[in-house]
């Protein structure tokens, strides 16, 4: 089970390279100083930390997270489903914040620890919301699971944090883990193949399993 | 054996971990190249100039190709080669493809695409239904037209009579994974090419046109797509063959895929549709004849737009016998997008206008719709071989005048031999607590001023097969290797039905092995060639066919060599639990693999299958076009708000054949995505065009598709219990389309709703935004 975030201590604004910012979230790493450096007018070199792991690179200041995700890094598990912040295809996560990578720009995260699908589980090695997913058959074609997994881990982790959303009744009680409260919280990720049945029914065994 | 249980998908770990590939995953070979298509901004005109200056001297061009550069075939189009790849001087929609830019990145292509200076002699679009009959603007000579009986004059002859028009929309596939290829130049002239595709022969057939090759110097491979539902049917052709063309020029790898925006301007959607309607009907709503008009926007090429006009009439009958009926279709030629493939392929539009008809006769008899769509239905026939062999609710006796008088025969010819709809509904009517409810909402209804609630069954045939008869084969390759592990392949694509796993599964059932012992790789068409599209439903039926004949040729090999070192009898050999036992004697499959390699049998096999028993003349209208059919039904209550035409699906129970299902899970998986994607095709999905012919709702901002909270809140689905009479692949059913007509439960529930705030009857359009549920209230009210 994954503990429930602090947003207090987690939350952060957008200030690329502040060191502020690379030392709320990098504290024992090295880099943590390390601020993004201007590389000519157009290309900024940035240090994330993906998956637990390091990495340096240099990109045009317009790409977007997820592009630097795919195309730089390689790591084409997080999808491109409209590059618009419309589908969820591309949800990753940012210091524990679910965000759409492709409505985010690279050199905005330097500092920052991104997590995408790869690094929550392997097909060998699989975290619990992967397995029910497998387990409910979560999915048809597979295009949007990756963004939706993530989703789902937030989902909960967000409940936990007593973040309301729109179909909260009582904002002063505990937030229930309801069906409602799901499906609203993961209609930003559009399955086209309409899995959603199946989805709800994972998120809802992992759920039960970690109450 | 794991066939009929429900296992998860084949590649369930790889999507769940995002390690499953798709053609935009695949690691390209340094310096591949990236192509962009410049586009027409008219709707229709000549191209005066076209001045691509400032394109080729843009950051990272390397080339840039008009219909000129092109070396042979300049074509794209799955029919009649009406689709050049690039505009040759006449544009025909906003959107069409110019030019293609061959860049160092995607980005770099996609701006140099814009740069162009295009002037054209801009000549008036035919964009509407009205312009496009004023100016006869068509496919074919005229409309096509079915009949039996006499219509005209069995309506005049009734004591009612109605008529009217209903409006349907088109929808947009947005499969989740854009259209998106890659090329990959070879050794002498060859090309591979990985395309997100539901018909890798023809991207191989037009590819090769493209680069003046035979098929053999073309390989196209298909892992899987991120959704398809007919819109990579077609649609995927000019990508790769702009990719082959860009490689072969510049011996480069190439790749392209459309940005979403792109993406649903350029490709071609489902055709929408007005049926306008006259029926004539006694006292319990028994119809006596029927006319239907069908008018559909084709767009500007042919593509496949005469299959599917032709299924929506082969659909305009739906669950219902009528003797008297004449089906008249105009295929319109229009300056929009060509209109293309979408699951159902014009089925559910021909759905959708008998539906209507028949709840306009149930409001206006004042009837339970149900009851009307009853007496209407096909009769519950017996199959030669003994009937159904599974149990079920007792059928209530079709009506009386239908069992004695007529044969029961589809407009078209075809006998109706497996109609089950009398139980299934019996059935579904009694899970849902129909007729309670019905009393329930109508209460509800009198207390509640502003919120008003509404329900409604509707069933659904769907013939299964391609109409075009000689697209009903398919091959299948299977190799059983010395260690007993077995590989598949066949000509069907994967796009999340779990064709691969139903595949696999069949394959394991011949060889009585687990399915972690069977591999089904890539779909590629130097493995199986002339493949047919997987479409119309029929990827499992045709290849878990062409597997099993392969597997079973195999098997037979294997026993042969196994009995006769024995002396025993083949047909003795068994194949179970992972072993096979011959006599006295057990040995794994992997060492009876082994022993067969090393008596050299032969350990490859493939397999064919032609679905047998149709036959279809789509002109005259006549023959058995559909080797079966597949049917369902769904109940669906909903709510509007009469104030804003808001309106939230409560609950809705679906009841579906898919024969003794191959897999339970993966196929209600698919009936719940079919109903949920055609719901959202009736409701909140519109496709809008602005009197320029630009389409207006080209990104998911502005075209709304179902999310999590769109879903019944109440949903429950469940599998109708039945072997199929005829012998499909151990009794399934196809399960890929029929669902997707479920949806048209919603609307009628919708409707039901809003007949619940007047008199008039609320001829409501689809898709039935809140808009048009608003204004369809205020109609009924007589504020409008
Ligand atoms: S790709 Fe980012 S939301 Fe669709
Ligand atoms: S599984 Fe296909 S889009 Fe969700």
């Amino acid at each position: 089970m994954s503990p429930a975030i602090n947003f207090e201590l987690r939350r952060r604004t957008f200030i690329a390279g502040t060191a502020v910012a690379a030392v709320t979230v990098g504290m024992s790493r090295k880099a943590a100083a390390q601020t993004a450096a201007p590389v000519g007018a157009e290309s900024t070199t940035v240090f994330l930390t993906v998956n637990g792991e390091g990495r340096e690179l240099t990109v045009d200041n317009r790409t977007t997270l997820l592009d630097a995700l795919r195309e730089h890094l390689q790591l084409t598990g997080t999808k491109k489903g409209c590059d618009h912040g419309q589908c969820g295809a591309c949800t990753c996560t940012v210091n524990g914040t679910r965000v759409n990578s492709c409505l985010s720009l690279a050199v905005m995260h330097d500092g920052d620890e991104v997590e995408t699908i790869e690094g929550i589980g392997a097909p060998d090695a699989m975290d619990p919301m992967q397995t029910a997913f497998v387990e409910n058959d979560g999915f048809q074609c597979g295009y949007c699971t990756p963004g939706q997994i993530q989703s789902a881990r937030a989902v909960l982790d967000e409940i936990r944090a007593g973040i309301p959303s729109h179909v909260t009744d009582d904002l002063t009680a505990e937030i229930t883990i309801t069906d409602a409260e799901i499906r609203e919280r993961m209609s930003g990720n559009i399955c086209r193949c309409g899995a959603y049945a199946n989805i709800l029914a994972a998120i809802t065994q992992v759920a039960e399993d970690q109450a | 054996m794991s066939v009929h249980r429900p296992t998860p998908h084949d590649s369930a770990r790889l999507h769940v971990t995002g390690a499953a590939r798709y053609v935009d995953d695949i690691p390209t070979p340094a310096g591949c190249l990236h192509l962009a298509f410049g586009q027409s901004t008219i709707a229709h005109g000549t191209i005066t100039a076209m001045d691509l200056t400032a394109v080729r001297a843009s950051e990272g061009v390397i080339a840039v190709l008009t219909a000129n550069d092109l070396p042979h075939a300049n074509d794209v189009s799955p029919s009649i080669h009406d689709e050049p790849l690039l505009a040759t001087g006449t544009v025909h929609y906003v959107g069409q493809p110019l030019f293609a830019v061959v860049a160092t990145s995607h980005t770099a292509a996609r701006k140099a695409a814009r740069l162009a200076e295009v002037t054209y002699d801009t000549k008036p679009a035919i964009l509407t239904i009205e312009e496009a009959m004023a100016a006869n603007s068509r496919f074919e000579e005229g409309p096509r037209v079915y009949t039996r009986g006499d219509a005209s004059g069995a309506i005049d002859a009734s004591a009612h009579v109605i008529d009217g028009v209903i409006d349907m929309g088109g929808q947009e596939h947005f499969y989740l994974e854009g259209q998106a290829a890659l090329a990959l130049p070879q050794d002498d002239g060859d090309m591979v090419v990985h395309s997100s595709t539901q018909h890798p022969s023809e991207i191989q057939h037009k590819v090769a046109d493209a680069l003046g090759l035979p098929m053999h110097g073309v390989k196209v491979e298909v892992r899987r797509m991120g959704g398809g539902f007919g819109g990579k049917e077609s649609q995927g052709n000019a990508l790769a063959v702009a990719c082959a063309v860009a490689a072969s020029l510049t011996g480069k790898p190439c790749k392209m895929r459309y940005d979403r925006d792109d993406d649903m301007v350029i490709t071609g959607k489902r055709h929408d549709f007005r049926i306008s309607y006259r029926a004539g009907f006694d006292h319990a709503g028994r119809v006596q004849g029927i006319e239907f008009v069908h008018y559909t926007r084709c767009g500007w090429a042919q593509d496949l737009s005469l299959p599917v006009a032709d299924r929506a009439m082969l659909h305009a009958d739906n669950a219902y016998f009528f003797e008297n009926i004449r089906i008249e279709s105009h295929r319109l030629r229009t300056n929009t997008q060509s209109a293309t493939a979408f699951r159902g392929f014009g089925g559910p539009q021909g759905i959708v206008g008998v539906e209507r008809v028949m709840d306009q006769i149930a409001h206006h008899l004042g009837l339970d719709p149900l009851e009307v769509r009853k007496v209407n239905y096909y009769a519950e026939m017996e199959s030669a071989d003994g009937g159904l062999s599974a149990p079920r609710a007792a059928a209530p006796l079709p009506p009386e005048s239908i069992l004695t008088k007529k044969k029961q025969v589809t407009p078209y010819g075809q006998e109706v031999t497996d109609f089950v709809l009398h139980g299934l509904t019996a059935d579904l009517a009694a899970r849902c607590d129909y007729e309670a409810r019905r009393v329930a909402v109508a209460e509800w209804n009198a207390g509640s001023p502003v919120l008003k609630r509404g329900m409604a069954i509707t069933p659904v045939k769907f013939g299964i097969s391609f109409t075009l008869s000689h697209l009903n084969q398919a091959g299948a390759l299977v190799h059983v290797y010395q260690d007993g592990s077995v590989a598949l392949n066949h000509g069907g694509t994967e796009m999340g039905q779990g064709l691969y796993q139903k595949v696999a599964q069949v394959a394991s059932g011949v060889f009585g092995i687990g399915l972690e012992q069977v591999r089904l790789t890539a779909t590629d068409t130097s493995k199986v060639p002339n493949t047919s599209a997987t479409a119309a439903s029929s990827g499992s039926d045709l290849n878990g066919m062409a597997v099993l004949a392969a597997c079973e040729a195999l098997r037979a090999r294997m026993a042969d060599h196994l009995a006769a070192v024995r002396q025993g009898e083949p047909a003795d050999v068994v194949f179970e639990g992972g072993l096979v036992r011959v006599g006295a004697d057990e040995m794994t499959f992997c060492a009876a693999a082994k022993e067969c390699y090393e008596g050299r049998v032969s350990l490859s096999a493939t397999g064919f299958y032609k679905t047998p028993d149709i036959s279809w003349d789509r002109i005259k209208g006549n023959g058995r076009p559909f080797y079966y059919f597949a049917y369902g039904a769904a109940c669906s209550e909903v709510v509007i708000d009469t104030l804003t035409g808001e309106y939230k699906v409560l609950r809705t129970d679906i009841l579906h054949d898919a024969g003794r299902s191959l897999n339970p899970a993966l196929d209600i998986g698919q009936i719940e995505g079919g109903f949920v994607q055609g719901a959202g095709w009736l409701t909140t999905e519109e496709l809008v065009w602005d009197d320029k012919g630009r389409l207006r709702t080209h990104a998911p901002s502005t075209y709304k598709i179902p999310a999590a909270s769109d879903r019944p809140k109440v949903f429950n689905v469940a599998l109708f219990e039945g072997d199929n009479p005829e012998a499909t692949i151990h009794r399934s059913k196809a399960v890929g389309e029929p669902p997707f007509c479920l949806g048209i439960s919603v609307l009628m529930a919708l409707s039901d709703a809003v007949a619940a705030c007047g008199a008039a009857y609320p001829a409501l359009d689809a898709p039935a935004t809140p808009e048009r549920v608003l204004k369809a209230v205020m109609r009924v009210r007589g504020d409008a």
